[in-house]
């Protein structure tokens, strides 16, 4: 395969930035979309160029370290990947594709095609946890917990944090991320005690670090690698207004 | 409750609580609209009965309180989202996530806007303040002729095609309102989403088709 690359390069964080077009060619159609990037970079550096950045790191669709805007798409043009996953078979001979970083107020571009994800962590650091201060670990089965909650706390729990719901979304909001985040807890017994705090505490980041609100387009859901149901979203409003009303 | 009101969902529950009241008056409104179809006694009578009822009295108030504050919101919700992404992507393919009236809702809300200044000019305006209207009387009470004022303004071509492209406009924000405003306050899981996802589209259906006929109705029929 040969394609026409559009890439968003930037040299730091302060700098403007533009798009840089390369020629690839020869690429097999089984090729990942970062090995052909792999492939591209070592071009680049034989020429005597700057290799382009780009974060990655298990490449098996599990770290959430893998980013990228390809074609107007978060994680490209394949359904329920992320862009390691994704397959050069994907797109078509001669095509032209173009690849952006993340774009969010929240997610600032660090270099080239890298964005600043820390906003993510604060977030959780706010209360996207159970506090388990004292004693051993429990006993696996101590706690019944029934079959479908236990199952939806997972779909949940799948949530790797990548930022394709942020990226994605018209108005940049995380909510889809905070929503997997506090409602992975909320259907089980040993997330109820904090419900309340952590709702409140992840919304309040979540709002001051500069996301957008939520205009229940579905698109994040649509583009979320993991497939994750904006049905979570409705449950972090729940947990987040029973919270309210209760102060 | 400190903070609630300027908090993201805080901001959407605002929305959602102006919109779910603005949704019920619309189907008061057509319910109103429909004795139309059953001659000018019946429709006067039904016009006189809302502009003489005390409970409307109270309402009307609250009622342009909700449409302020559905605006006002709206817009501020808007500027903030704008701002959450300085830089724009330089290519977007959102027709394959999303609906096109869920990307669009300020400005199908602007445009029912506008429509909303003709609407008020054509019939409230004339009604309440300009007293462009005649009078009847019915078994001896003595009313507005609301009928003649409305029928008449849909025998002009223009304004039928302008009273349907308005309802359609609707229908749309309609369509994505309606569910939007339920799972902003929660009211939504996986089974749920898809029954008020019909629900909604039925409503929207339902509101835009019933304001579209009537001035095609009176077009033609006259």
């Amino acid at each position: 395969m040969n394609l026409k690359l559009k890439v968003w390069r930037q040299k730091n964080a302060k700098a403007k930035g533009g798009f840089e077009i390369y020629n690839i060619s020869n690429i097999s159609p089984d090729t990942s979309f970062l090995e052909m990037l792999d492939i591209l970079n070592e071009q680049l550096i034989n020429e005597g160029k700057e290799p382009v950045a780009f974060d990655h790191d298990c490449r098996e669709g599990i770290c959430g370290m893998c980013s990228l805007f390809i074609n107007g798409r978060a994680h490209g043009p394949d359904d329920d990947v992320t862009t390691c996953q994704l397959h050069m078979r994907k797109f078509k001979d001669g095509e032209t594709v173009t690849i952006e970083p993340w774009r969010s107020a929240a997610f600032p571009v660090i270099k080239d095609l890298v964005v600043e994800r820390e906003a993510f962590e604060k977030i959780q650091q706010a209360g996207g946890y159970v506090s388990v201060n004292t004693g051993g670990v429990p006993d696996g089965n101590a706690i019944a917990i029934p079959k479908e909650d236990a199952d939806e706390a997972m779909d949940a729990a799948a949530c790797i944090g990548c930022g394709a719901c942020v990226a994605t979304c018209k108005n940049s909001s995380a909510m889809l991320f905070v929503a997997a985040k506090v409602s992975q807890f909320a259907k089980l017994p040993q997330g109820k005690p904090e419900a309340a705090r952590r709702a409140k505490a992840m919304v309040a980041k979540m709002d001051e670090l500069g996301f957008g609100g939520c205009t229940n387009t579905g698109a994040c859901e649509a583009e979320c690698p993991k497939g994750i149901s904006i049905s979570h979203i409705a449950r972090l409003n729940r947990e987040y207004l029973v919270a309210k009303l209760k102060d | 409750m400190s903070k609630f009101i300027t908090s993201s969902i805080g901001k959407k529950v605002v929305m959602s609580l102006s919109g779910l009241f603005l949704m019920t008056f619309l189907m008061v409104h057509l319910t109103v609209n429909c004795f139309l179809f059953a001659g000018a006694e019946a429709f006067n009578t039904a016009a006189h009965f809302m502009v003489t009822n005390p409970i409307i009295k109270v309402v009307e108030p609250i009622l342009a309180l909700g449409f302020v504050v559905h605006i006002a919101w709206s817009i501020w919700i808007t500027i903030q989202n704008m701002m959450a992404r300085p830089v724009r992507y330089n290519k977007t393919n959102q027709g394959k996530n999303s609906s096109f009236a869920s990307r669009n809702m300020f400005v199908l809300g602007g445009l029912v806007l506008t429509f909303l200044a003709l609407h008020i000019a054509n019939f409230y305006v004339k009604i309440k303040f300009t007293h462009e209207i005649g009078a009847v009387s019915y078994a001896g009470v003595e009313m507005h002729d609301t009928y003649t004022l409305v029928t008449s303004l849909f025998t002009i071509w223009w304004y039928d095609v302008i009273y349907v492209i308005g309802a359609i406009l609707l229908g749309y924000h309609l369509s994505h309102g309606f569910w939007s405003a339920f799972q902003t306050i929660g009211f939504s899981n996986q089974i749920w989403r898809k029954r008020l996802t019909v629900i909604g589209y039925i409503f929207a259906l339902v509101i835009a088709g019933g304001f579209a006929i009537i001035p095609t109705y009176f077009y033609f029929v006259q």
